[in-house]
């Protein structure tokens, strides 16, 4: 059955910005249904509010609107495009909502436009607890018993039937939001309360405990001939309890037999069929009972998901680019296996190598929350690995994570009597370290001290981990044991700790050496990585797509190649303040680099261990290593690619912190890094060389410091004068980042942050804080002649709050051209200063006049996509091709850059661009349930990020309010105020601005009291502090939990009153009102919800917005 | 190499070194690979493996160990293993027994730790070849000349029959659950026990035959089928079983064959079969079924395939095209290989894959309600 011909142009709605639970999965799936579509000849719209994906690039599709995901805001676009059909299955769970919200709303009749990929009765047939309950038992399978609630009290009644431990599943909402275990009534009461809120429908779902039993996933496709295909198949390593994003999971499943397999299989099949998902990819989740084998269906998503991306990284099936072919119409065996080129896609990829997933968490940034894994996902990345086993690819995925403290470690005895009992009875709570726990459990066995087979009966019992898996763990700590033990570092010793995935650097610490001695000794042996190719068939046939990834096996499979190569290094797992941003740009080098269109005709080569990513699909690059981001496998990789022609380069700079902190040890091993070199890069961070950049460009810096020690920090604190802030050098997201007022702060800080030695690896830095500048970013190009300026985003928060945090506007809104233009001599001059050759972001504080220089980067910043989209301009492509030799000029010969001029100053007529952070505060609990506190400050927590464009800034931020909370800003109901003292004067113009606009103004009595001494009429409400003597009038918690207040202004105020506005806030956070931690943001929102009376929004692709650009560029 | 180490030499004098796994000693046979990632037990006791050496492409194996309910006959009859990373803990509620121990004490000879993906893309690039492996004693006593020699002189699987070795000795019954449609008679050329659990499922009460049994055989239990099942060898040394196969058809009693049973009515029509270079051992082959154009994920084992015209219906060659026209049912979509036979003119067909799937997805069960569809279909000719 041939594609459809009624369709010929296609709306695919995005997933919005990166939050917990919907990351860059939805770029990279999104993207490859652009790519299909405009492959297949169909006109293609995108709407995506994300500016940091490579699916908004303007190449991607013909009209490309970087808008709200809102259902009256895509109205205004389908009514503005017309499109035939609507594809939301690749936009995770918002997009689907988003689908949903057009049908209720009639727009899908009102404009004749078809759902394709999934039906809405499909959607709901799957997203319904019950429909999906009725649609398990009629595919012959059983769910768990359950009862579906809409009240509290249905919640309670269904308690006595059912018995705790509970789980509770809000319906409709994303990455589990809202769901947890709720072990008794008070549990019950805060987890399902939390539930009905998150869930639009207000319906959770209680069922019975399958807490401990074994978990699967399958992923499915089915097409319009109705032919199915299991793509692969995953099992969690961590058991039923915590959430399948932040377990550990390995492909293919390691314990089923086939009998069991082909059951889940059939199932799964009866599930799609009878959900009705007629063209398209699933996953379906099922818990097996560990002793009798009791199969129960958890869950299935009728969309592409998280495990769809893992799925196909996993098994070289691309499910999202086949899931966009089958849409439109095609079946399955019409459709070309691209990795053989000769197979079709109707078949099931065979492994033979395993395939190991481990989450990447975020808790540092949160310390109050709670690390307990649930049912709700908390993890913020995800890295993959493989490996011809399990252990192989379990030790790759863990130093992938690149997280100290992840991996397995052998420092120290291992634990013995007490101490091995504490643990054991530790490792039954789940966390982001529990893995580590049994490994060191498991020494004590390993080592001789216990029985094995005691040991591992025990931490079944206590965890829950398939004893399969616990002896794999056991062998690693056997064969650290041997290399122990061993007299020499023999070929075969060293071989096998190899291939069960011990790193050098484990190698070394296990033997008391360094690492460089272990590279050494291993390659003077040969014992070195060969490389095979996941080809999707176990070798069957032969496979013309290198997709490779390392082993200690004995035949490589690296084909020779004539055209020289530039390797580019990835960024790794996501995290906070090192996300999608990063692979934007690597995404760029590797297609930029083999165009020779654009003057260079390389094979890329692309290094990434980060399956959610654009980078790791197998057709960006020319070849992809599936390779974790460390010094030893990055030399691998380089050695292999030598071997197989000439190497013309290694790009470190796009990828982020991760394979900069790689930078100097491969540029001392021989690796061709271009672009910038590493060294200018270390200068840039060493406060002492950069500070005489500055000084011979006459820029003032604000006084700073380092020290290594306290008293040393003291004093410079001393000299400079407070506030400060402080941190440790080599950060990025702003990692132990704070400002501090005085020396009894100070002293706090640097005892928390230094090593027991008492002085710090680096150095701390000390910069004196300029608390009431604007801040001032700015990401430019250049080439060691000519400086590109690619921006000027002026900050909406006031310096202090991280620049990943701060909502910030291009082009600026309150800077002069002349102020501009000074921005753009300070940029050339540090750049030329640093040495940059390729993409430099700098920071800058304008106060009073005088523009101060916080930091240089010299690489590829968070902001460059935003840039990009806001100005019409390729940064990351004009860097990569910058960084292989190419002038600006020549970029501008070529039409990469733009012919004259660049981005300092805009057209009068640009709109604005406002880009707003994603905060995951409501993902993070304490331990005692409450929300962790949600004020910004110098420490990156955002997830993602969205863009508002339009004419004006008001509009354009009313826009980043609706794309980041689903609500947006209230335009009537009550305005919840209390800040700070040296904030009051500040508040009361907006607050007059409400009044007017008919809000009503609710107030705590110190700002109550300046604002009705200025005339603005306000509620008096109490503060929870002052609810102690017994009235039973309403606290300002009991309005904000009973939804009587529609937006909520706190600024974090002394000491005194810190825990009234922490539970203000937490509040807020809980039941998702818009909150203002900042007056300055608090001043635009007012400004926002006046605009928003100008009626609705209107919509412009970022491909008009690039024609209106041409011409009037200044 | 290592005290307990293991060889396996190919007859292109290609050697892996690795370890002892299972038996100790020697074992000659065809190196073959299956791709299934799940189902080794079903793999091993397939008899269709006999004579072979089976690697492995997944590199875990043994973890789920093995249980009485999975066995596809009595015994294991692999001549040989080769795995990557044989299991040291079993770990599956069924599992009654460790893999490595059902291999020793079946006197298997196997191999583990060896670079099996390096092995299979050999085995597709040069084709199924001879090989042997050598572990304990078998290692002390010669040289790896010696033992490639052992290798090189060993016999072919093009000509070989085992037939005789796999076959049933005495009749026996799988009687149908619940109401009884009609009964089979099931030649066992080396039948998996899913096979007639099938039928039997489907009320019928399925007789199993020795593989010399003659027509009269067949036609002295009555049978509303015959069925000629899975088994190893060379299609081309089965011609007394192709003679009663035709018999069956001049008969018009209805047929139904799987893998050897397929090759065998392709050969009782006329066509020839022929040694695929690596052959189709897995569970993850697309087969098309041409009627409707639907794709079934399905089990295959075989090494050798028919050679028929796919297309439009064809007069089977046989004696002047005495069975009528013939049609291919199924291919291959991987290779474009004939996977099933059907008759235009006389109730039988046949598939080159393995409906029954021990392992493998269940996609093509529904041949076995063609089967009993058949029976209907064919008794209520004979009744009007």
């Amino acid at each position: 059955m041939p594609r459809r011909t009624d369709i010929s142009s296609v709306l695919v709605i995005g997933s919005g910005p990166i939050v917990i639970g919907q990351a860059a999965e939805f770029d990279y799936s999104g993207a490859q249904a652009c790519r299909v579509l405009k492959e297949e000849g169909l006109r293609v719209i995108l709407v995506n509010s994300n500016p940091a994906t490579i699916m908004t690039d303007p190449e991607m599709a013909d009209a490309t609107y970087v808008e709200p995901i809102d259902p009256d805001v895509i109205r205004t676009i389908i009514a503005k495009e017309r499109p035939d059909a609507i594809l939301p299955t690749l936009g995770g769970q918002t997009a689907l909502n988003a689908a949903i919200a057009l049908g209720e709303r009639g727009i899908l009749k009102e404009f004749g436009c078809e759902l394709i990929g999934a039906s809405i009765p499909a959607i709901e047939k799957a997203e319904d607890r019950q429909q999906f309950k009725d649609v398990v038992e009629r595919a012959g399978a059983e769910s768990a018993r359950s009862r579906i609630c809409n009240s509290m009290q249905e919640c309670l009644d269904a308690a006595d039937e059912l018995g705790y431990p509970m789980v509770v599943r809000p319906s409709f909402t994303m990455g589990g939001l809202g769901s947890g275990m709720a072990y008794d009534e008070e549990d019950l009461r805060r987890i399902a309360g939390d539930g009905l809120h998150y869930s639009p429908t207000t319906e959770v779902l209680l069922e019975e405990s399958i807490l401990g039993w074994k978990e699967y996933e399958l992923e499915l496709m089915r097409d319009r001939n109705d032919n199915c295909v299991v793509v692969c198949s995953i099992e969690n390593v961590d058991p039923v309890g915590v959430h399948t994003g932040d377990s550990i999971t390995v492909a293919p499943a390691m314990t089923l037999t086939d009998v069991e397999m082909q059951k889940i299989r059939d199932i799964g099949i009866a599930i799609i069929r009878e959900v009705g998902v007629d063209t398209g990819g699933c996953n379906v989740q099922f818990a097996i009972h560990p002793t009798t084998g009791r199969i129960v269906v958890i869950e299935m998503n009728p969309r592409v998901s998280r495990s769809s991306a893992l799925a196909s990284k996993a098994t070289g099936f691309p499910i999202a680019k086949i899931a966009t072919r089958v849409a439109l119409g095609y079946t399955l065996d019409e459709i070309r296996n691209d990795i053989t080129g000769t197979t079709p896609a109707s078949f099931e990829p065979a492994l033979d190598y395993i395939v190991v997933k481990v989450p990447r968490f975020a808790f540092e940034k949160f310390p109050a929350a709670d690390p307990t894994l649930t049912t709700t996902m908390k993890s913020v990345g995800e890295a993959m690995a493989l490996g011809r086993s399990f252990t192989e690819a379990l030790g790759k995925a863990l130093r992938s994570i690149d997280v100290k403290g992840a991996g397995f470690h052998w420092r120290g005895d291992a634990p013995t009597g007490e101490e091995l009992d504490a643990l054991i009875e530790q490792a039954a709570t789940p966390t982001d370290r529990r893995h580590v726990q049994v490994q060191q459990i498991l020494r004590a066995a390993a080592c001789g001290d216990r029985g094995a087979d005691e040991l591992i009966d025990r931490l079944y019992e206590s965890t829950g981990i398939d004893p399969w898996f616990l002896d794999q763990i056991l062998l690693v700590n056997e064969v650290a044991a041997e290399l122990r033990d061993a007299a020499v570092l023999d070929e075969p010793l060293l071989r096998r700790a190899k291939r069960h995935g011990l790193s050098d650097e484990q190698v070394a610490e296990i033997r008391g050496i360094n690492d460089d001695v272990v590279f050494g000794v291993r390659k003077a042996l040969g014992v070195v990585p060969v490389f095979k190719t996941v080809d999707t068939c176990a070798a069957e046939f032969e496979s013309r797509t290198p997709y490779y990834y390392s082993c200690f096996d004995e035949e490589t499979e690296v084909e020779p190649r004539e055209k020289p190569a530039v390797l580019i290094l990835g960024s790794g797992p996501n995290r906070i303040g090192q996300g999608i941003e990063f692979d934007y740009s690597c995404v760029h080098a590797a297609i930029a680099l083999r165009n020779p269109e654009l003057g260079y005709d390389y094979e890329t080569v692309m290094i990434n261990c980060n399956p959610e990513t654009v980078s790791t699909d197998y057709d960006i690059a020319d070849r992809l290593y599936f390779e974790p981001l460390t010094f030893e496998d990055v030399l691998g990789v380089y050695e292999a690619e030598k071997a197989a022609g000439p190497v013309a380069g290694v790009i470190v700079q796009l990828g982020g912190q991760t394979p900069l902190s790689l930078a100097r040890r491969l540029e001392e091993a021989g690796l061709p890094i271009i672009g910038t070199s590493p060294h200018a890069i270390d200068m840039a961070e060493d406060r002492g060389h950069f500070g005489s950049v500055l000084q011979d460009a006459d820029l003032p810096a604000p006084p700073y410091g380092t020290a290594y020690q306290l008293d040393g920090a003291l004093e410079v604190a001393n000299t400079v004068g407070y506030p400060v802030l402080v941190r440790p050098s080599y950060v990025l997201g702003g990692r132990g980042m704070e400002i501090v007022y005085d020396d009894e702060q100070l002293r706090s800080y640097v005892q928390r942050n230094l090593p027991e030695s008492g002085r710090a690896d680096a150095p701390i830095l000390i910069d004196r804080f300029l608390d009431t500048a604007i801040e001032i970013d700015v990401d430019a190009l250049f080439d060691g002649e000519e400086l590109f300026m690619g921006g000027v985003m002026e900050h909406i928060e006031e310096a202090g709050i991280h620049s990943g945090d701060s909502a910030c506007t291009l082009p600026p809104i309150s800077l002069s051209d002349a102020q501009c233009e000074r921005i753009r001599e300070s940029t050339e001059a540090i750049a030329r200063g640093v040495g940059v050759r390729g993409l430099i972001n700098i920071q800058f504080a304008m106060t009073q006049d005088i523009l101060y220089v916080i930091e240089a980067n010299p690489r590829a910043s968070r902001t460059v996509p935003f840039v990009a989209k806001a100005t019409g301009v390729p940064l990351s492509r004009a860097a990569a091709l910058i960084m292989a030799g190419s002038s600006i000029q020549d970029l501008r010969e070529r039409g990469v850059l733009p012919a004259e001029g660049d981005n300092t100053l805009m057209p009068l007529t640009q709109p604005i661009a406002v880009k707003e952070a994603v905060l995951p505060f409501k993902r993070f609990r304490t331990a005692s349930g409450r929300s962790v506190d949600s004020i910004l400050g110098p420490e990156m927590r955002s997830t993602g990020e969205v863009m508002g464009m339009d004419r004006t800034f008001p509009r354009a931020f009313a826009k980043g309010q609706l794309a980041i909370a689903g609500k947006g800003l209230p335009t009537s109901g009550t305005v919840f105020i209390s800040v700070a003292d040296s904030e009051k004067r500040a508040i009361v113009f907006p607050a007059k601005r409400l009044l007017d606009l008919g809000f009503e103004i609710v107030a705590t009595a110190g700002t109550a009291g300046i604002l009705r001494r200025n005339g603005v009429d306000c509620t008096l409400t109490r503060k929870k502090s002052e609810a102690a003597d017994g009235s039973s009038e309403p606290t300002i918690i009991d309005l904000i939990d009973t939804g009587k207040i529609d937006m909520v202004v706190n600024t974090p105020t002394g000491s005194s009153a810190r825990a009234d506005g922490y539970a203000i806030r937490a509040s807020t956070t809980s039941i998702d009102v818009p909150i203002m931690t900042t007056i300055s943001e608090f001043s635009a929102a007012v400004q926002a919800i006046e605009s928003l009376a100008d009626g609705p929004f209107d919509v412009m692709s970022l491909q008009e917005h690039q024609r209106d650009l041409e011409g009037v560029r200044r | 190499m290592t005290r307990d180490g293991a060889l396996l030499i190919l007859e292109d004098g290609t050697v892996f070194r690795g370890d002892a796994y299972g038996a100790r000693g020697t074992t000659l046979g065809e190196v073959v690979f299956t791709t299934g990632m799940t189902g080794y037990q079903e793999t091993l006791t397939d008899p269709s493996y006999t004579g072979q050496i089976v690697v492995q492409t997944a590199p875990h194996i043994g973890n789920t160990g093995t249980n009485a309910e999975d066995m596809e006959s009595s015994r294991i009859w692999a001549a040989g293993y080769v795995v990557r990373d044989a299991a040291r803990r079993t770990s599956n509620w069924r599992s009654e027994k460790p893999l490595v121990d059902a291999l020793t004490d079946a006197g298997i000879v196997g191999i583990a730790g060896i670079d099996t993906r390096a092995l299979t893309r050999r085995l597709r690039e040069s084709g199924a070849m001879r090989g042997g492996i050598f572990s304990g004693p078998a290692l002390d006593q010669a040289d790896e000349a010696a033992l490639l020699e052992q290798v090189r002189t060993a016999p072919t699987m093009e000509g070989a029959s085992f037939v005789d070795e796999v076959t049933t000795r005495e009749a026996y019954i799988i009687p149908a659950e619940g109401e009884k449609i009609g009964t089979v008679a099931a030649l066992d050329l080396g039948i998996k026990s899913a096979t007639p659990r099938h039928m039997a499922a489907r009320g019928l009460d399925v007789h199993v035959l020795p593989a010399a049994s003659g027509i009269e055989d067949i036609l002295a239990i009555s049978p509303d089928a015959v069925f000629f099942s899975n088994g190893p060898g060379d299609p081309a040394t089965a011609d007394e079983q192709v003679e009663v196969l035709r018999e069956v058809l001049r008969r018009g009693l209805p047929f139904f064959g799987i893998c050897f049973g397929n090759q065998l009515l392709g050969r009782a029509l006329g066509f020839g079969t022929y040694k695929l270079k690596y052959g189709h051992r897995g569970i993850n082959q697309p087969v098309q079924r041409l009627a409707t154009g639907q794709v079934e994920i399905t089990s295959h084992n075989h090494g050798f395939a028919v050679d028929a015209p796919i297309g439009e219906a064809v007069t089977a060659p046989h004696n002047d095209g005495e069975f009528g026209r013939v049609r291919v049912s199924h291919v291959c979509l991987n290779d474009d290989v004939v996977e099933g036979l059907h008759l235009e003119d006389r109730p039988a067909f046949s598939v080159q894959y393995h409906p029954e799937s021990a392992s493998g997805p269940h996609d093509a069960n529904y041949l076995f309600d063609a089967l009993v569809d058949m029976i209907r279909t064919h008794r209520a000719g004979k009744d009007s």
